[in-house]
């Protein structure tokens, strides 16, 4: 497959081959403080497929998540060194206006935090701050994000009530539709399943498959098997540092480095 | 005969029963005091006021000394827009203040001005009232509406601001980031999510602010005055239900002490339909904090 040009595949047969590089993220360095949560990494993530970062609590896979949206930078007495490229281009640069990189680059939260709002005007919120649309060209945004979300024909009747009357799967796909609402190119998920029950969680990893058509995923998980079953690629970290990078195939049954296959054999962590 | 059971020990066992007896039956004696002022005064506001509550108390204006009947309707009109002043000076500055102390508010600056507002909340109202009368009836040569609704609208900032920043701090980071992460501003995030999510709380705040303004005589006494008139004009003297009932209780006539308790009726009708229908024109079906 290599040396073929990815558009002139199948679409059925893109998801195995090589992907043009969508993140590239080069010697970054994250400082809480004086506590250095990032050391020196370097990753190149691929476009239109899932990644998967895994590692025991603490071990930065988070932090590195929320430098790519730079949602690091709302804590106080934070310090990011090094490049974050997005389509080549560095969202650390100065110029950047982080509200655009943001909608590019969306987020989906460990526990579903829908907005104090009904279930409608919760996935509008994204596109009216953004001025996308108003309207019946709104309510057609609002209904065609729902239904990326899978969410809509659970939700059509009830686009008024409060958003909290949904249940906690409901909820957290509702927080996936408000963010595909802004037309992301890049989708990242901070443990989205931690508060959920099982069959919530699987039809959110059903979701993830259908998105990754569309989307750039990545995946922050606590659970190797979740991180095993929908990811193309995945990234093992640990104190700060990213230890091993490949396919998911690999990190999980041939792993390179002793410490990666301590723990993804259940010897820690 | 078991250890737990012996003469000594049981003596003991049974001055503690009593000391525990004795300190539940003070405790409850106290809460009762403390009731029982509360419990008079509705009680007698009720009793003496009811009695004065006519058609003509809400529709007519005061009578002169002597002609029976006649109402409080310039008062209570009066109070209204007083208190209506009072939010417009009062709200905007103690909510936006109180956003500010909540999100932008670690360092000093903001350190002092909460010192300050738990300072100026604790200021007598008549010192607002002197306050407010150097400040607009000197140089403007006249008691009016204005001077009154800034007199009260100073006594409302300093609670409503603490309020609003303690249930803008309550608004879980999740949801702030939530706004943040999908490209919204801070200013919108606060605008949009966080004081709405805040809402129910800081309504509870407002409620409590006007309840104690709308309640006040001394700082009005100097500032708004009174007048046996009607009088809508912001920068006339302007009557309100506190100083009227100040004003008729100090005068040896039944038919003005009548006309006072059913001031102080309406008044706190006034203030209980002020509360019940703000607490149901905000009633959130997406409150989070309350």
């Amino acid at each position: 497959m290599i040396g073929m040009s990815v558009a002139a595949q199948p679409a059925s047969l893109r998801q195995q081959g090589d992907r043009a590089t969508k993140i590239e993220v080069e010697h970054l360095n994250f400082f809480y403080g004086r506590f250095q949560a990032l050391k020196d990494v370097n990753l190149a993530i691929r476009e239109r497929q899932i990644t998967a970062l895994i590692g025991p609590s603490g071990c930065g896979k988070s932090t590195f998540l929320r430098a790519i949206n730079r949602m690091n930078d709302i804590i106080e007495g934070a310090r990011t060194e090094g490049h974050v490229r997005l389509d080549g281009e560095d969202i650390y640069d100065p110029a950047v206006d982080v509200v655009a990189l943001r909608r590019r680059v969306g987020m989906v939260f460990q526990r579903p935090n829908p907005f104090p709002m009904s279930v409608f005007e919760n996935v509008a919120y994204g596109p009216r701050i953004h001025g996308l649309a108003g309207g019946s060209d709104l309510e057609d945004l609002v209904e065609e994000s729902l239904k990326r979300a899978a969410l809509w024909d659970e939700v059509k009747d009830k686009l008024r009530d409060s958003a909290f009357a949904l249940s906690g799967g409901q909820q957290q796909r509702l927080c996936i539709g408000r963010v595909l609402a802004v037309d992301p190119e890049v989708v990242l998920m901070d443990e989205p399943c931690s508060a959920l029950d099982p069959l919530s969680t699987l039809r959110i990893e059903e979701l993830m498959h259908e998105l990754q058509q569309k989307y750039t995923i990545v995946i922050v998980t606590h659970n190797m098997q979740q991180a095993a079953r929908v990811s193309q690629e995945t990234g093992f970290f640990l104190h700060g540092e990213l230890i091993e990078f490949g396919p998911s195939t690999t990190i999980f049954t041939d792993p390179t480095d002793k410490r990666t296959e301590d723990y993804v054999t259940g010897r820690f962590g | 005969m078991s250890a737990l059971q012996v003469g000594e020990s049981g003596l003991r066992h049974l001055r503690r029963k009593a000391a525990n007896g004795m300190m539940w039956v003070v405790a409850v004696l106290c809460v009762l005091a403390a009731i029982l002022p509360l419990g008079l005064v509705l009680y007698y506001v009720i009793a003496q006021g009811a009695s004065g509550i006519n058609l003509d108390f809400f529709t007519k204006l005061p009578k002169p000394v002597g002609e029976p009947g006649g109402g409080m309707a310039n008062a209570i009109v009066g109070s209204l827009i007083l208190v209506g002043l009072a939010s417009l000076v009062g709200l905007p500055i103690g909510i936006l203040g109180g956003i500010y102390l909540a999100e932008f508010g670690n360092n000093r600056f903001a350190w002092t001005v909460r010192f300050f507002a738990d300072v100026l909340n604790g200021v007598p109202s008549i010192v607002v009232g002197i306050f407010i009368w150097a400040m607009v009836v000197v140089p403007t040569h006249r008691l009016s509406g204005l001077a009154g609704g800034a007199a009260l609208g100073v006594m409302m900032i300093p609670t409503v601001m603490r309020t609003t920043e303690e249930l803008v701090r309550l608004v879980p980071l999740s949801l702030r980031e939530a706004s943040l992460s999908l490209g919204a501003t801070h200013w919108r995030t606060v605008f949009r999510v966080v004081l709405v999510a805040a809402k129910g709380g800081v309504v509870t705040g407002i409620l409590l602010a006007v309840s104690r303004i709308a309640g006040e005589a001394a700082p009005l006494l100097l500032t708004a005055g009174s007048t046996s008139f009607w009088s809508t004009r912001i920068d006339q003297p302007m009557p309100s239900l506190p100083v009227q009932i100040f004003t008729y209780a100090i005068q040896p006539y039944d038919d003005w002490h009548r006309q006072a308790w059913a001031a102080a009726l309406a008044l706190v009708s006034l203030v209980f339909v002020l509360s019940v229908a703000a607490r149901y024109a905000t009633r959130g079906r997406f409150r989070m904090v309350r």
